[in-house]
């Protein structure tokens, strides 16, 4: 196999084993903030034992997002090292924030929440968390800008056979930056509300620390709702007109919009074709596309027919991806709904078999995270830096094809190994339910 | 005036400094966890550094980051270069810090066993791997005209690379017993304090064997050095500290002998910064073709940006860092709460 290849793979296998955990960690550090602070502030038991329960879950969520995020920090010198000599004059700064404002925030402080509840006052432990929760949110919105900007660059210009950072804010701010930060930041709200809510309802299921547990459900199922609207609206929504506006390539493919129009259809439903570009056992609704993405339901959209054949990304992958993300995103509104319009009813106790599907529900906003993700880095290609440089020309050179066969292999044992054992020893904690407080 | 790639060169000599104090003592401990054989030593070796060790990895990122944002051709060049062993570290990185996590789990000896190993190995493993590539720098790898690589993976296990490997290995054995000192008592500081006197002597004499052999294999590196001064303070810092750390053994000042070591780490990593400067990776095909401070740095805007964010964040790090090690000070008690 070709070493580009082999490279991409890689990065796809490592980076998506990764996205796996920072969007739990930041979603359920900010519950537990508000966790922690029901129990600091209304002196209440209930609450210090889910801190304790759910903070001990957060730190083996945590741990697999360091273990497998060191990698990604060594991989684009590694791996892509002629992109690194390219962009380094502009990406290395986001990574080196990250690692300044961000890393040694939440890492420092997480010692001290799982370690230190004994050991300083109750506000210091809150601010603990706090700062935990702060420092995995400025960790991915660092991250993010590094994204953005090979999403869509600004603030450079190319020099010396590099692009050259001429304007810090400009690049870090770029177009996509904030409709991507929030975007992530409330898919990772969601996956942390969902981990919280499944797991509660299990206790409630089990029978086990029901009243504390109850507290936790409710908490996580209107925090749940609350951001899975806000997602769709108005913060999808943004993203959404942003791509239209500065990668229509992307637009067009994760539309499945195949030839320019005015009055552009959403599908519904539909399965892609690649050769030629098709859209099969469709179902449409006409107009709409053109009026969300530009408040004109006659407004004409590029279709994937305006672009060159060798700047167009997968048309398949891309569409799908982004399609199951959106269904998922409705999902995740009408179940939290559901349970909302019983808690209000309050019969949501009674109602095991939808308690039963909150538990299922755990893995869905991960999923969806890791669709849309699929959906915004494939969409981007055959651009590693959108129109400035190619996948193709970026990885490094002195690495052959069969250094990274092996080393994918050894990631992929690797990974199955601690993904395996993780399960485990998470659904071990959930199954020990929360331990009393002896006071 | 010093220039911006100055500031930048000290800076990440700075980030690894503290890299290597702070995971040194850990990882030292690590290997330590090796010998030690009752289960309730083991939790204390553990715990000691639970609360502490993923900060302290921190530093290896920033200085990972750090180094992509000032000299991105030195990132690009020596992460490819070092491709295989550097898919070996990240193997070991991982299965070390998830070892903390997944340990004391399962109530069952030999899955603890399996984990002991995974740590210990994991720790000395990281240890050999990191110093001995700090080795190869020294010494400079075979970069050609284009600044290209051209030697292989098991060109990285040449003599010298292996005897700076080891001295820097056991310089970290002896900061993590050390470490452990303050955090022991009883029979466990005793053993402590014999492996921190062993693992002293070891580092004078591989250090003194490192230093000849520089002559033989790098000796570029001494040239014009006697002339400098900085050269002499911290030469003078080595051997104090050097001299100081069985003295304060004896006389039962941990944290002096702590603060000593950690003084030693910093005195020889910087007397190996000042001997390569301006050059950070050294070719040994052509010392013309070395990367240097000046050939592979960022834009001047760009370090310029990078030192006022660096200005602003790192002085609140090391103030809640001295902070979380202040929470923590003081022998290991094990609760509830421990791994």
């Amino acid at each position: 196999m070709d070493a580009v290849l082999l490279a991409r793979l890689q990065f796809a296998l490592t980076v998506g084993f990764h996205f796996i955990f920072p969007p739990l960690s930041i979603g359920l550090a900010w519950l537990l903030v508000i966790i922690e602070a029901l129990g600091w502030k209304r002196n209440d038991d209930s609450y210090i034992m889910l801190g304790n329960f759910f903070g001990k879950i957060l730190g083996l969520i945590f741990a697999m997002g360091v273990a497998t995020g060191i990698v990604m920090e060594f991989q684009f010198g590694t791996n892509w090292s002629e992109y690194s000599k390219f962009v380094g004059d502009i990406f290395g700064a986001p990574l080196a924030a990250e690692g300044i404002f961000a890393f040694f925030l939440e890492s420092t402080f997480l010692g001290l929440y799982i370690f230190g509840r004994n050991k300083v006052s109750k506000g210091v432990h809150w601010f603990s968390i706090l700062m935990v929760a702060l420092g995995s949110t400025i960790s991915a919105f660092w991250i993010l800008v590094a994204n953005s900007w090979q999403q869509t660059p600004a603030g450079y210009v190319i020099r010396n056979g590099r692009a050259e950072l001429v304007d810090f804010w400009a690049a870090v701010f770029n177009p996509s930056t904030l409709p991507r930060f929030f975007h992530t930041f409330a898919a990772s709200l969601i996956c942390g509300g969902f981990l919280v809510m499944g797991i509660s309802a299990y206790l409630i299921i089990k029978n086990k620390q029901i009243d504390a547990a109850k507290k936790s459900f409710k908490l996580a199922l209107i925090f749940s709702l609350i951001v899975s609207l806000l997602q769709v609206f108005p913060i999808g929504h943004e993203h959404g007109r942003q791509v239209a506006r500065t990668q229509p390539e992307k637009f067009a493919a994760i539309q499945g919009l195949y030839t320019t129009q005015s009055g552009a259809p959403i599908a519904i439903f539909a399965i892609p074709f690649s050769k030629p570009p098709e859209l099969k056992a469709k179902i449409e609704i006409p107009g709409l596309l053109s009026w969300l993405a530009f408040g004109d339901i006659n407004a004409e959209i590029k279709g994937i027919n305006e672009f060159p054949e060798d700047e167009i990304p997968p048309l398949f992958l891309t569409f799908v991806s982004y399609h199951n993300m959106v269904l998922l995103g409705i999902y995740f509104i009408f179940i939290t709904a559901i349970g909302t319009y019983f808690l209000w009813k309050k019969k949501i106790w009674d109602k095991r078999k939808l308690l039963k599907i909150y538990v299922w529900s755990i893995p869905l906003p991960v999923l969806a995270s890791e669709l849309g993700w699929i959906a915004a880095e494939v969409g981007r290609q055959p651009w590693i830096v959108y129109k400035l440089l190619k996948t193709q020309d970026a990885v490094s050179i002195t690495v052959s094809a069969n250094e990274i066969l092996f080393s994918i292999i050894l990631f992929a044992i690797i990974y199955l190994l601690l993904f395996s054992l993780f399960i485990y020893v998470l659904v071990n904690k959930v199954k020990h339910g929360p331990e009393p407080i002896n006071s | 005036m010093i220039d911006l790639n100055t500031i930048w060169f000290i800076l990440i000599s700075v980030l690894i400094i503290g890299y290597a104090i702070l995971d040194g003592f850990d990882l030292g401990v690590g290997i330590l966890h090796l010998f030690t054989k009752e289960e309730s030593e083991k939790r204390i070796n553990i715990n000691a550094i639970g609360p502490v060790w993923d900060g302290n990895e921190v530093w290896l990122l920033t200085a990972g980051g750090a180094l992509f944002a000032a000299f991105p051709l030195v990132y690009a060049t020596v992460f490819s270069a070092f491709y295989l062993a550097l898919m070996l570290l990240l193997t070991a990185l991982i299965l070390r810090a998830v070892s903390f996590e997944f340990r004391g789990k399962i109530m069952s000896v030999s899955y603890k066993k399996l984990w002991d190993y995974l740590f210990g190995f994991g720790s000395l493993f990281i240890s050999l791997l990191l110093t001995i590539a700090f080795g190869n720098i020294l010494k400079g790898i075979p970069l050609n005209e284009n600044k290209l690589y051209e030697g292989t993976f098991l060109s990285l296990l040449n003599p010298y690379a292996i005897a700076v490997g080891l001295t820097g290995t056991v310089l970290f054995i002896m900061h993590g017993a050390i470490y452990m000192t303050m955090k022991t008592n009883g029979l466990h500081q005793q053993r402590m304090i014999k492996w921190a006197t062993a693992s002293w002597m070891a580092f004078v004499i591989l250090y003194f064997i490192s230093t000849l052999l520089t002559f033989f294999y790098a000796n570029f590196l001494f040239e014009n050095l006697t002339k400098n001064m900085l050269f002499w303070i911290f030469f003078i810092l080595l051997l104090a500290s050097i001299l100081y750390i069985p003295v304060g053994l004896k006389n039962q000042k941990y944290f002096l002998t702590f603060i000593s070591s950690s003084l030693l780490i910093t005195s020889v990593i910087a007397l190996s910064a000042i001997s390569l400067f301006p050059k950070l990776v050294p070719s040994s095909i052509n010392l013309d073709y070395s990367l240097t401070a000046y050939n592979s740095s960022s834009s001047q805007y760009t370090l310029k940006t990078m030192l006022i964010i660096a200005s602003i964040g790192m002085p609140v790090v090391i103030a809640y860092t001295i902070f979380i090690y202040k929470v923590f000070k003081g022998k290991v008690i094990i609760s509830k709460d421990s791994y």
